[in-house]
């Protein structure tokens, strides 16, 4: 009999993710005011939830490769949650940024966003996952029924477009984002399957327009 | 002059809890320091019941300097504080996050050293570790420092004029340019010794002056900071700070100065020339290509809420250097 993880299970790891996710932000949070995160905390808070964000992001996408490969259909049920944290920490990554690294600064808020292309590349990574995150609800899953799975396919743009603002926002120490690009061609490598199929119908889709 | 405006009523309070957080930490590393000291001696308690007190890193002794106070260079900005300078660094030699120098360096020898002057001078110079102390007479100076990062901290270095060391070796008329040099030795620097930990930099670390930039009396050799010697992470034993100009022009760790009459190949110039100029004056009109320089984020003490953006001044508020480039087009020669 093989074994099947149960809702119970389920719950309990989802109290896991939550306390998981939770108390680091939180804590760090708490270093920062204090003064106890290095010697520029402001730095120092940007870069871990940014990082805390990749790395929610690349869990949520190992979700459903892993539920597939254990045959553990319910594991599903917490990709959403791991999901919502991903932007949790965007957004707690873009809020520190724009308050305290930018001091509310708008005029200059604006012209680093236009003109900084790692910057435009990072806010346009989080704009997809805040679409993601407002559609992610089973409300809106039916209400836009097939459109929703197009919708969502976006993460996979947010994915590359985050591990390109990563290796463009480094000096020179290009080590740890050539780590995170493998892991993010990784998961994608993961979804050829998928991938292919795409694009197969939209060449199908375009012979049948020449037709 | 440089005022920072934000009410801060609650950041007082935030200063004051800081400065003794600070005091109990340095207590706990002076502390670390004894024990490791101790445990050589096989007399400690402590390293008796410490199953790691081997593994801890002996931290390195600085020593207090002997020099005249600052007189010209003063300043009513509030300094950051002393733990922040030596814990918040770049010197990739040491790896390439801002904590990997304190961490990295403090098993570095700096005892024995040579410092030598060569190239196109009259008398070649070579400075032995005791002689950088004794041949110039050291005095403090509080300047601004500038990361091209665009953050920056307000630092009380010992040391001594640039010019006044070079003098002494007497540039032929010929020479233009001073070249510097890092110490190489991949022995003791772990980014030396893999192109992944030294974030891709070709060692050793190089970096340039025209020859009246380097003499210029603000132009600072320094031994030491806060009135002790310089730790590694900082550039030990003697490093160059050129108040006016982004950070990585201030090479650290110095062995060799040569005057050429060519303008000398750069580190980070060498890395990426369109983000990273020869001159790299301090410039609040000319941006970083992914950040802008009209601002900096002074490092003080206080945390998250009392962090601050200023505006950057031309030369980094030192205008005494802009006959220096009175021909030259600052925003081509960044």
């Amino acid at each position: 009999m093989a074994f099947r993880l149960s809702v119970k299970q389920i719950t309990l790891l989802k109290v896991f993710i939550h306390l998981g996710a939770l108390i680091p932000l939180v804590y760090t949070f708490y270093l920062a005011t204090i003064d106890q995160l290095g010697a520029e905390p402001v730095m120092a808070l940007i870069h871990f939830t940014g990082i805390g964000a990749f790395n929610l992001l690349l869990l949520s996408l190992t979700v459903s490769p892993t539920a597939k490969w254990l045959k553990q259909g319910l594991l599903l049920r917490v990709r959403r949650l791991v999901g919502l944290y991903a932007f949790t920490y965007a957004l707690s990554h873009f809020l520190t940024y724009i308050v305290f690294e930018l001091q509310l600064d708008w005029a200059l808020v604006i012209s680093e966003i236009i003109k900084r292309p790692y910057i435009t590349v990072g806010f346009s990574a989080f704009l997809i996952l805040a679409t993601l995150t407002v559609t992610s609800t089973q409300a809106m899953q039916r209400k836009l029924k097939t459109k929703w799975q197009k919708l969502h396919n976006w993460v996979y743009v947010a994915l590359l477009l985050i591990a390109l603002h990563f290796i463009w926002s480094v000096k020179s120490d290009i080590v740890e984002p050539l780590i995170y690009w493998a892991m993010a061609l990784t998961l994608l490598a993961l979804r050829k399957d998928k991938f292919l199929l795409a694009i197969k119908r939209i060449k199908n889709k375009r012979k049948k327009t020449l037709a | 002059m440089l005022i920072k405006t934000p009410s801060k009523s609650a950041c007082t309070e935030n200063q004051v809890t800081d400065e003794s957080v600070y005091q109990q930490r340095r207590q706990l590393l002076k502390s670390l320091g004894f024990l490791g000291a101790a445990s050589l001696l096989h007399t400690s308690q402590a390293s008796a019941f410490s199953l790691f007190g081997d593994d801890e890193p002996k931290k390195f002794l600085t020593k207090a300097l002997n020099y005249s106070p600052a007189s010209q260079y003063q300043t009513t900005e509030l300094f950051t504080p002393e733990e922040k300078v030596i814990t918040y660094n770049n010197f990739y030699e040491f790896g390439a996050n801002k904590s990997d120098p304190a961490q990295n360096g403090q098993a570095f020898k700096v005892d024995p050293w040579k410092l030598s002057i060569n190239g196109m001078v009259e008398k070649p110079i070579t400075l032995d570790y005791d002689e950088l102390y004794k041949t110039v007479e050291l005095e403090e100076r509080i300047y601004r420092l500038r990361c091209v990062e665009a953050w920056s901290m307000v630092i009380p270095w010992v040391g001594f004029s640039l010019a006044d060391l070079i003098k002494q070796a007497q540039p032929l008329s010929s020479a233009k340019y001073l070249v510097f040099e890092t110490l190489y030795d991949p022995k003791q620097m772990p980014g030396q010794r893999s192109r992944f930990a030294g974030g891709g930099i070709d060692y050793p670390y190089v970096e340039g002056l025209r020859i009246d930039e380097a003499m210029h009396p603000l132009a600072f050799l320094a031994v030491g900071l806060y009135g002790k010697t310089l730790p590694p992470q900082n550039g030990a034993p003697i490093r160059l700070v050129v108040p006016w100009k982004y950070g990585f022009k201030s090479i650290k760790s110095i062995t060799n100065i040569r005057l050429t009459d060519k303008k000398p190949p750069t580190t980070w110039n060498l890395l990426a020339s369109n983000e990273y100029g020869f001159y790299a004056n301090v410039n609040p009109q000319v941006d970083h290509p992914r950040w802008s320089q009209a601002t900096e984020k002074r490092i003080t003490s206080g945390g998250l809420f009392n962090t601050s953006r200023i505006p950057t001044q031309m030369f980094n508020g030192y205008d005494e250097v802009a006959p220096l480039y009175a021909n030259l087009d600052l925003k081509k020669n960044y």
